[in-house]
């Protein structure tokens, strides 16, 4: 009953879905508000159904109704209860119906302030949002069902893709499909001002805060995953350039630089064909992501094999490329009176170039990721594409960007003066070469790490040097220090909410730099008794223990692990087996800390518990990533506070 | 004017940008070889992955030095490899498995990383098989404590 039950919610909010869209731009044409407010009321029911059927496959999963297919396939009797919830997104099917729900809830939150303030924006921009809508509606009653029958209902499912049974699997879908489908808000507008012709700035600041959202969102979500598969896939590393991970990331480099472009014109009159250009490239890459995880073109460790779904997402890519390609060449003689740039040295160039370079960065992920499908289906050659290419391609591209950071937001507007120069980066510029020459003199050879520690201390002294100027100039007027620093973000909150991320991704810069250039490891055999050594450590085995729980059997290492004189600790890795899976998964043990993590990864053992052997790795700075991810969420929520009433300052 | 110099910019970067990519990709793309077409024109030092059937017989791991050798073949050509570390699950004689490394001037291929090829369809555990095995895992370890 309750699938047949969500299959007719799901077929009743595509009918409006589809209804809505058309009535939308029926009330955009000829300017009739009754339809825009009947599609404004269709949106809403169409959140309401998809939260609905979100329920009932909910249910579904809590309830082990094994007649469904996605449920059987997702989950098992002995799977955990919070991973029966989350499990309702572990695959295809539920992914797709939790993105559209969360694009129903910005769908329906975006008319709440949109509608008054744009009104010939808004009936365009719904139509569009209720368009994307129907199609992954669409894609969910036809390509994917995730109702579908499974005859006759197996006894057992076959239980959850092990590797998803953790909290940053929870966490880490949400996060990027709120960041995924976020960008389509801004998408949606920007067709809005295409059609309507309004092409100045109201669309771009009527998304400002839809763009920041989602934007934070997906690096939240990059963030998570990078995290889930440091603690999960036992490797020690955090960004493998699996395909997967690239699609997310071009969305993420082309929507970083839509997120600056937009102040050019804001300020400027400047680029607003770039800034649709941008927009429009970014949803599709949100699109073009999600065609190479789920279609099963790339392999990929996480990708799902599911052809008929890929075929739906290349078509929708396909149409929504060209109708937008469509209406910008039909706009074009409306971008002639663009503004120009005055001089090099000035704050405007130091954007553009940025945004060169986050796009040369995109562009560079891209190439690599579908260069091995070019290169069978033009040569016939198998090859593949690894991090040495993207590494050496995209970290050139990625030091250029950090230094830009330090520069933008402090280099005059049109053409900086030499004065101007001097006054805002000689200081810094002789930190930054301070810091390198110091690294260099403690044994740091590397020229790749010297300069992203150089340019890191830059940019941080660049920041530095902008609040504590501002800050005395309110002490100055009298006011104490703190109420000062306070009211400064607090007048300022967009500026230094950006400064604040700022300095959350150069966090993560330190992080990614000195887990690079200085973790070590080393994989030993050891009988019971025996200890291995690395970076000061000492790992004593001391033997092994199984254990059963719910769904899997568990062979754990007992390791007793020292440093010096100092406290011994127990480490626990693990090798879990799982009935549905041909191989064990692997449970990482790790400690981590401010300096370094000491991670252990349980290998092969003997299997009366005499030996086994384990790889050690101590990583350096890797738990900088995750705090700098925390700053960045700080300075996204000051970005986000409303702006202060200028009358009262 | 300003628009030419624009251009010029334009140019500049996109020829920048080109060159990167194609010397990186020239630097770091593997290809994918079967062991006869290695055995045909090996190239000492180039990065390849290679991908064959384990052959019965030739596998050989030390636990204490995490030596690992054994022989990579399609039927026509054999290629042996060594490599420094765990087998993952999964690896054995008579199953295939794809490694990447280098060819080395001495004869043999020196792997970095080893992957065992998984069966692509999944395939449920027949009743109890898989169940009856860890439990017999499990007993094993408990009996020893």
């Amino acid at each position: 009953m309750v699938p047949e039950l969500g299959q007719g919610t799901l077929l009743a909010a595509l009918g409006l879905a589809l209804w809505g869209s058309g009535a939308a731009v029926a009330g955009g044409r000829w300017d009739r508000a009754a339809l825009v407010e009947a599609a404004r009321r269709a949106a809403l029911a169409v959140f309401v159904l998809l939260s609905l059927a979100f329920a009932l496959l909910t249910w579904a999963f809590l309830a082990f109704d094994f007649s469904v297919r996605y449920v059987a396939h997702n989950t098992n009797l002995g799977t955990p209860f919070y991973y029966r919830i989350t499990g309702v997104w572990g695959a295809l099917e539920g992914s797709i119906v939790l993105w559209a729900w969360m694009l129903a809830g910005y769908t329906v939150l975006v008319g709440r302030r949109a509608r008054e303030r744009a009104r010939e924006l808004y009936p365009w921009a719904l139509a569009v949002l209720l368009a994307v809508l129907a199609f992954f509606l669409l894609v969910m009653t036809v390509a994917a069902p995730p109702f579908r029958r499974l005859d006759p209902p197996p006894a057992d499912g076959r239980g959850l893709n092990p590797l998803l049974e953790d909290t940053g699997m929870i966490t880490h879908p949400v996060a990027l499909y709120l960041g995924f489908t976020g960008f389509t808000v801004p998408f949606a507008f920007a067709v809005a001002a295409l059609v309507t012709g309004r092409l100045g700035d109201t669309w771009i600041t009527l998304t400002r805060r839809w763009t920041i959202t989602a934007w934070y969102f997906l690096s939240l979500g990059l963030l998570i995953g990078g995290w889930w598969s440091y603690h999960v896939l036992g490797w020690g590393g955090y960004w493998a350039w699996d395909p997967v991970e690239n699609a997310a990331f071009m969305p993420w480099l082309t929507g970083t630089a839509f997120l600056h472009s937009v102040m050019i014109q804001e300020r400027r009159r400047m680029l607003r064909l770039w800034n649709l250009a941008l927009v429009i490239l970014t949803f599709s890459l949100t699109l073009f992501g999600t065609f190479l995880t789920r279609s099963g073109v790339i392999a990929s460790v996480h990708a799902f094999t599911q052809g008929a779904v890929g075929a739906f997402f290349l078509g929708f890519l396909a149409l929504v490329v060209l109708v937008s390609l469509g209406l910008l060449a039909w706009r074009w003689e409306a971008f002639r009176s663009e503004g120009e740039l005055d001089a090099v040295l000035s704050r405007e160039s130091a954007f553009l170039l940025n945004n060169v370079l986050l796009v040369a960065a995109a562009f560079t992920v891209f190439f690599g990721t579908v260069f091995p499908l070019i290169s069978e289906a033009v040569q016939g050659v198998k090859v593949s594409v690894g991090a040495p290419f993207f590494n050496q391609v995209s970290v050139p591209l990625f030091l250029g960007l950090i230094f830009l950071m330090g520069v933008g937001p402090l280099i005059a507007w049109r053409r900086a003066s030499p004065a101007n120069l001097r006054r805002n980066f000689l200081g810094p510029l002789a930190l930054g070469a301070g810091a390198a020459a110091a690294c260099a003199a403690l044994g740091v050879r590397s020229a790749l790490t010297l300069a992203a520690l150089g340019l890191t201390a830059f940019v941080t002294g660049t920041i530095v040097l902008d609040v504590v100027r501002a800050t005395r100039v309110r002490v100055h007027r009298g006011q104490r220090l703190l109420p000062a620093l306070a009211g400064l973000l607090r007048t300022h909150n967009r500026r230094y909410g950006g400064f604040v991320v700022h300095l959350g991704i150069l966090i993560i810069a330190v992080g990614v730099t000195g887990s690079q250039a200085w973790s070590v490891q080393t994989e030993a055999t050891l009988t019971r008794g025996q200890a291995a050594e690395l970076a000061g450590y000492r790992v004593r085995f001391d033997g092994l223990e199984a254990r059963e729980a719910s769904n899997h059997l568990k062979v754990v290492g007992r390791f007793t692990v020292s440093r010096g004189a100092g406290p011994t600790a127990v480490m626990e890795p693990a090798k879990k087996f799982y009935p549905q899976e041909q191989t064990p998964i692997a449970a990482v043990d790790y400690q981590s800390g401010l300096i370094e993590d000491l991670y252990l990864v349980l290998g092969d053992f003997a299997r009366d518990g005499s030996r086994a052997t384990v790889k050690i790795q101590v990583n350096r700075l890797v738990t900088w990533i995750w705090i700098g991810g925390l700053v960045l969420t700080l300075g996204t929520v000051l970005a986000l506070l409303p702006e202060p009433r200028r009358a009262a300052a | 004017m300003r628009r030419r110099k624009l251009l010029a910019g334009a140019v500049v970067i996109v020829a920048a940008l080109g060159a990167m990519i194609y010397t990186g990709l020239t630097q770091s793309v593997v290809y994918f070889v079967t062991p006869s077409e290695l055995q045909a024109a090996p190239v000492a030092g180039k990065a390849y992955r290679l991908g064959g059937i384990v052959s019965p017989g030739s596998l050989r791991w030390d636990p204490q030095t995490l030596a690992l050798s054994f022989a990579l073949t399609d039927g026509k050509a054999t290629i042996p490899v060594r490599h420094t570390g765990t087998p993952p699950d999964l690896f054995g004689e008579g199953r295939g498995a794809v490694v990447e490394g280098r060819w080395t001037p001495e004869g043999y291929f020196r792997a970095t990383l080893i992957m065992a090829k998984h069966s692509e369809e999944y395939r449920a555990p027949e009743p109890g098989e898989t169940a009856a095995r860890h439990r017999e895992l499990l007993r094993t370890l408990q009996q020893d404590r």
